[in-house]
């Protein structure tokens, strides 16, 4: 009797939490609806009066167009070429370990955590040296680089759960390293693929700190161009507000439909958590 | 022979990756380290020794000794913060309850968004405007007749940082959340009934059995969010732009390398965040490896 009271009252702070939680969006939902007359910060925390407008989110995504195209040019190719490194050298540091490998592997998972602040001023001068500073070529460089611990990682800790009987057997029917992982360890990670690649597309997708140094504003992600109308008095808030629900619509979408690949990434990267 | 061949490939086929983190990891933090040390200023490499002179003028540096300040002001807010926000959301969704996959998708979700958006949203919700201009959760306390609330958000003197805290909380607790979860979904059910049995109140068995087994997952998640809050940059960014009041290491190393041309200096911020970074995460990392060795 009593405990299925307190069950009830558990819900209370759950939803005030959700509300917590729901705010960013509903104002940027509510803003974003509503008509250009309707605009008003007084307003800010009202329905739309007049129905549903999408002059905000035209007005956004006109503004933001090419720096979404950018985002994509960059996010896909970064995010499939890390995740193919990622398996390989998971696959051999788990079932090919060569003398130090040991040492090696977390010699790899401590570039996960580096500020990246610590690399920045070689990394300019770097991609200065081969031309690649000032464009999206270069970002992607930086990416697929620096992405390689964390898909080293995932695969890595995915293919030491597969029993080494499995790669004994294929061994003796005749299979070479190579074989071993396409007829084997490729089909079996596939999930694991979808993971990493959910993985590096958020974390490149979102990322800033790479943008805002190494491209110019012809080659500028979404990230940097939002953050840049945000910074200008001459776009209206409510724009501001349409254009940043859209620079989120992509990752929060593969959120909703692919949340349990999404958080086993997560859950990934804190390691043994 | 042939396992000796696969063993070549195999080594073949990571050298690449091994590579280019022993280049761009490892040889750039030496090269950033070496800048660290030069009297670098201005647009072209300047690499004159000058010892640890950057290192000893941040120190007597007002500016950096904001940084400082607002980096430890900020940490100990975001982790206390997410932990016990975590913490509590995860123990209320381990009650077997109606919903629970709802609350948890909704609770996780600001992970899925860039911190740029989240800074966007949040400086109009968090507008120190007040009067004619008010906006944001001021006019929202207005309205509600709950005035005593309004305030200045990150325009508070002195303590400015301290609300940048809660768009990182709202971002990031959901994720401690989940890694509790997980933890708490791993303890037998059979150890709850057995301590039921003997009479142990819900409390006792959350303070006495459960807290206690869910300790090393606190550890891990300190140390995450410790280091992402030592890192923070994005959001500060999008949230107040530049401001000498809410300036922390990240930011300070930015703009007097990109922006002042003061390599020498930037780099010696970047040295001193990588190494406050190591600190917490290089223990952390042998303790990781250690125990999944020993399973």
């Amino acid at each position: 009797m009593n405990r299925s009271r307190s069950r009830y009252l558990i819900y209370i702070p759950l939803v005030l939490v959700t509300i917590f939680y729901l705010i960013p969006l509903y104002v940027m939902l509510v803003t974003g609806f509503k008509s250009f007359d309707e605009i008003s910060l007084q307003t800010m925390w009202s329905l739309p009066k007049s129905g549903l407008h999408f002059d905000n989110f035209i007005e956004a995504l006109s503004k933001l167009a090419p720096y979404f195209k950018n985002s994509i040019i960059m996010v896909v190719p970064a995010a499939i070429i890390s995740s193919i490194l990622g398996s390989l050298n998971g696959y051999i540091l788990s079932k090919w370990k060569f003398p130090g490998a040991d040492l090696i592997f977390p010699a790899i998972l401590f570039g996960m955590f580096i500020p990246y602040q610590s690399i920045l001023i070689p990394l300019v001068q770097f991609m200065k040296s081969i031309n690649l500073y000032g464009g999206v070529g270069g970002l992607i460089l930086a990416h697929v680089i620096y992405g390689i611990p964390i898909t080293t990682l995932t695969f890595r800790n995915y293919y030491a759960t597969i029993p080494k009987e499995l790669l004994e057997a294929a061994r003796i029917d005749g299979a070479d390293i190579m074989g071993i992982y396409f007829k084997i360890m490729l089909p079996i990670s596939l999930p694991s693929f979808v993971v990493v690649l959910i993985w590096q597309f958020t974390s490149a997708w979102n990322d800033f700190l790479f943008a805002v140094v190494l491209t110019g504003s012809q080659s500028w992600p979404v990230t940097v161009a939002l953050n840049n109308m945000a910074g200008s008095q001459i776009i209206a808030w409510n724009v501001q507000m349409a254009g940043s629900f859209l620079a989120a619509l992509p990752t929060l979408l593969i959120y909703i439909f692919l949340g349990n690949y999404f958080l086993r990434g997560l859950m990934a990267g804190a390691l043994k958590g | 022979m042939r396992i000796d061949k696969d063993r070549l490939i195999g080594i073949l086929l990571v050298s690449p990756s091994i590579i280019a983190v022993a280049i761009f990891i490892y040889g750039f933090i030496g090269w950033s380290g070496r800048v660290s040390l030069s009297a670098w200023k201005g647009l072209n490499p300047d690499y004159t020794w000058v010892g640890l002179k950057n290192y000893i003028n941040l120190f007597s540096d007002p500016r950096f000794q904001v940084d400082i300040r607002n980096t430890v002001i900020f940490t100990v807010l975001f982790v206390a913060g997410a932990l016990i926000l975590g913490l509590i959301l995860a123990i209320l969704l381990d009650q077997d309850l109606r919903g629970e996959s709802i609350f948890r998708t909704i609770f996780l979700f600001p992970m899925a968004i860039s911190y740029i958006v989240t800074g966007v949203v949040w400086r109009w919700l968090m507008n120190p405007a007040q009067g004619e201009r008010m906006s944001g959760f001021n006019i929202l306390f207005d309205k509600l007749g709950l005035d005593f609330l309004i305030n200045k958000w990150y325009t508070t003197p002195e303590w400015g940082i301290a609300f940048i805290a809660i768009p990182a909380i709202w971002q990031m607790s959901g994720y401690v959340m989940a890694l509790y979860l997980s933890g708490l979904r791993a303890i037998p059910q059979e150890l709850r009934e057995a301590a039921r049995v003997d009479g142990a109140t819900e409390v006792q068995i959350y303070r006495h059995i459960i807290l206690p087994l869910i300790r090393p997952i606190t550890l891990s998640a300190m140390i995450i969010l410790g280091h992402i809050s030592l890192k923070v940059f994005d959001l500060i960014i999008s949230t107040v732009g530049k401001q000498l009041q809410l300036d922390v290491p990240a930011i300070y190393m930015w703009q007097t390398t990109f922006d002042g041309h003061f390599f020498g200096r930037g780099a010696a911020i970047s040295i001193l965040l990588l190494l406050s970074v190591a600190v917490l995460v290089i223990p952390y990392l042998r303790y990781s490896l250690k125990t999944e060795e020993s399973l």
